[in-house]
């Protein structure tokens, strides 16, 4: 859990944060906070507490309540735990014309959630989002970085078992898989 | 074939990397524009090429770029809109992932006609692996001297940067998008001011599509005029659309403007026919913020006219018909799809991503979601259809930015 440990970022990531900062002109370092965030979300467990905000926001100089704002603006950032893998099926329009729907029962099913739950065991959680810039290879889910495109209910099936095989949390940030 | 002006090199294996992109040709436009030509003969051509906006409005580049403030002393920035959430696009996506370096070329040689000496890409955050692909070429561009100080050995310097998003549809819009570049929430802000008189950190800014921006290179290499050869009127060009649904071949094509609809719905070429065989019942053609048109009214215009892939041929028909160009999402849905649910579907997607600024459009796609799912669970009545078009009526041109138009329009 993100209290239990202390907050501090990794000296990899105190770099690249110093890098974001860098990118924008001096006094403007507010605008690092989104990709800052990110890197945020992506060490501490998956999710944005309130105390790693603030860490965030001492980072940045800037006020708590600023990165709080943000945060609960933006659809990507989590404020409460989230499993190890977060399954994020698009509902719109072109992948459900193509099935999203069934791919979304599906999952409710196997995972024996609904949509926007956690799994018991803290492996999954799921999600159904907007649009991804998918729609040519609808239906689609994100996971992580990485793609997932063409679906059908048994290639979904073979990734939630690959997926408990890796045992491994899986985020935005992470390299992209080469082919999915 | 049409001619591809963006794709043309899409066939050649590693072309997403600098020296493939260089040996065919990449960055001649750099070199023209720094070494023959001054700032206001790039804009100049741009004009006379007849671009207009490739993320939704269609306004044209030329004349956008003419209007940017310049006091001296003061910054400006070009910013590259990459937030693509438009249901039914995914042509930036293509366009960036496969030829990011075509990408960085155009804003190089835009930075340069617009005098800004920091440009932004803000792309969308579900896009971070393709945020890498375009960092990975960035770094390419400067370890060949294309980006930096001193390119190509003049006194013009560049840096370029990706931004990442956090997932909100309307940080596309593109004064949310500045706002949410500030590190704010990507609530729009009211206009006037125009980005072009106070934009990023209220400096001077352009904001332009990725397509926009990519088109500018054939048009500095070959000329305004050749560009506006292509096309119909005052749709000159190619355009990128993706088509998605029920179809043979989804995906991503690059069109001649004025290609009729139904050439394109129905070629080889193109989309290749219905999926299944299946009839045709009705064809979003813009992205989601357009009016569904249904098959009667989507082959022809409302005159008798073959419908042609054109800002202005997709806009005729009056308002029951009318529908856009926009960013060239093609939905198209066979007759088992049910349009009540369509609507619904677009509705709820509105009422999401509303940032709540508005309370017609926040409150406006909240009930109009609720009562378009009454109507599908078979409770609807004649008055609900009047609610809806009352809500409708209440939203449109009542609000900051255009997403509550663009929730009002499909009712
Ligand atoms: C709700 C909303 C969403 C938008 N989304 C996008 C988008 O994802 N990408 C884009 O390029 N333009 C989008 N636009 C249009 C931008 O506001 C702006 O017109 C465009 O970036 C200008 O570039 P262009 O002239 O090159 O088209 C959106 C507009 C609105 C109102
Ligand atoms: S119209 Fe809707 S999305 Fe646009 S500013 Fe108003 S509330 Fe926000
Ligand atoms: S509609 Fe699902 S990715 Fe576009």
């Amino acid at each position: 859990m993100n209290n239990s440990k202390e907050i501090k970022f990794s000296e990899e990531s105190l770099a690249l944060v110093q890098r974001m900062i860098k990118r924008y002109p001096e006094g403007k370092q507010k605008s690092a906070l989104i990709p800052v965030l990110h890197i945020a979300q992506a060490e501490f467990d998956g999710w944005l507490s309130s105390e790693v905000m603030d860490y965030v926001a001492t980072l940045l100089n800037i006020q708590s309540v600023e990165a709080y704002e943000v945060a609960s603006f933006y659809s990507m950032f989590n404020l409460k735990p989230v499993g190890k893998c977060v399954i994020e099926v698009c509902r719109t329009s072109s992948c459900w014309l193509l099935g999203a729907e069934d791919v979304i029962q599906h999952l409710e099913k196997k995972l024996n959630i609904k949509t926007g739950q956690t799994s018991s065991d803290g492996m999954f959680s799921l999600k159904s989002v907007e649009c991804l810039g998918s729609c040519g290879t609808a239906p689609m889910m994100q996971v992580g970085a990485d793609y997932y495109e063409k679906l059908t209910l048994e290639k979904v099936d073979g990734l939630l078992d690959r997926f408990r095989t890796d045992n491994k949390r899986k985020c935005y940030t992470d390299k992209a898989e080469a082919s999915n | 074939m049409g001619k591809k002006l963006l794709l043309k090199n899409d066939h050649i294996p590693d072309i997403h990397t600098f020296e493939v992109y260089r040996k065919n040709g990449g960055y001649t436009s750099v070199e023209k524009a720094m070494k023959t030509m001054t700032s206001e003969a790039i804009v100049e051509e741009v004009k006379k090429s007849g671009l207009r906006g490739r993320g939704g409005a269609g306004f044209p580049t030329g004349m956008k770029w003419s209007f940017l403030a310049k006091p001296p002393g003061v910054a400006r920035y070009l910013v590259c809109n990459a937030d693509e959430s438009e249901p039914g696009t995914f042509k930036d996506r293509y366009l960036m992932e496969r030829h990011p370096h075509l990408l960085i070329e155009g804003m190089i040689t835009s930075s340069f006609a617009l005098g800004a000496n920091t440009s932004y890409i803000y792309i969308r955050g579900e896009y971070f692996y393709i945020a890498r692909i375009l960092e990975a070429a960035i770094d390419e561009a400067y370890a060949n001297g294309w980006l930096g100080k001193n390119i190509l050995g003049t006194d013009y310097s560049l840096d370029l940067y990706v931004h990442v998003g956090a997932g909100a549809y309307i940080c596309g819009e593109e004064t949310a998008l500045l706002e949410s570049l500030e590190g704010k929430r990507g609530n729009p802000r009211i206009k006037p001011p125009f980005p072009a008189i106070a934009g990023l950190y209220g400096c001077p800014t352009v904001v332009n599509n990725v397509e926009t921006i990519m088109a500018v290179v054939p048009i500095v290499n070959d000329g305004g005029e050749e560009y506006a050869k292509i096309g119909i009127g005052k749709s000159t060009g190619t355009k990128l659309i993706s088509a998605s649904g029920h179809i043979n071949k989804p995906g991503v094509y690059e069109i001649e403007m004025g290609l009729p609809v139904e050439e394109f719905l129905y070629s080889e070429e193109y989309c290749g026919g219905m999926k299944g065989g299946k009839k045709l019942k009705a064809v979003v053609a813009g992205g989601s913020s357009v009016p569904i048109l249904p098959a009667e009214l989507f082959l022809k215009t409302a005159a008798g006219e073959p419908r042609l892939m054109s800002y202005e041929s997709l806009a005729d028909g009056g308002f029951a018909t009318g529908t856009m160009l926009g960013s060239g999402g093609f939905i198209v849905m066979d007759e088992t799809t049910s349009i009540v649910k369509n609507l619904w579907n677009f509705t709820r997607f509105y009422h999401h991503e509303s940032c709540g600024q508005c309370s017609p459009c926040r409150e406006g796609t909240g009930w109009m979601e609720k009562i378009l799912h009454k109507i599908l669970d078979g409770h609807g009545t004649i008055k609900d259809v009047d609610l809806l078009w009352d809500i409708q009526s209440k939203i449109e041109g009542k609000t900051i930015c255009p997403l509550g138009d663009a929730a009002a329009w499909p009712v």
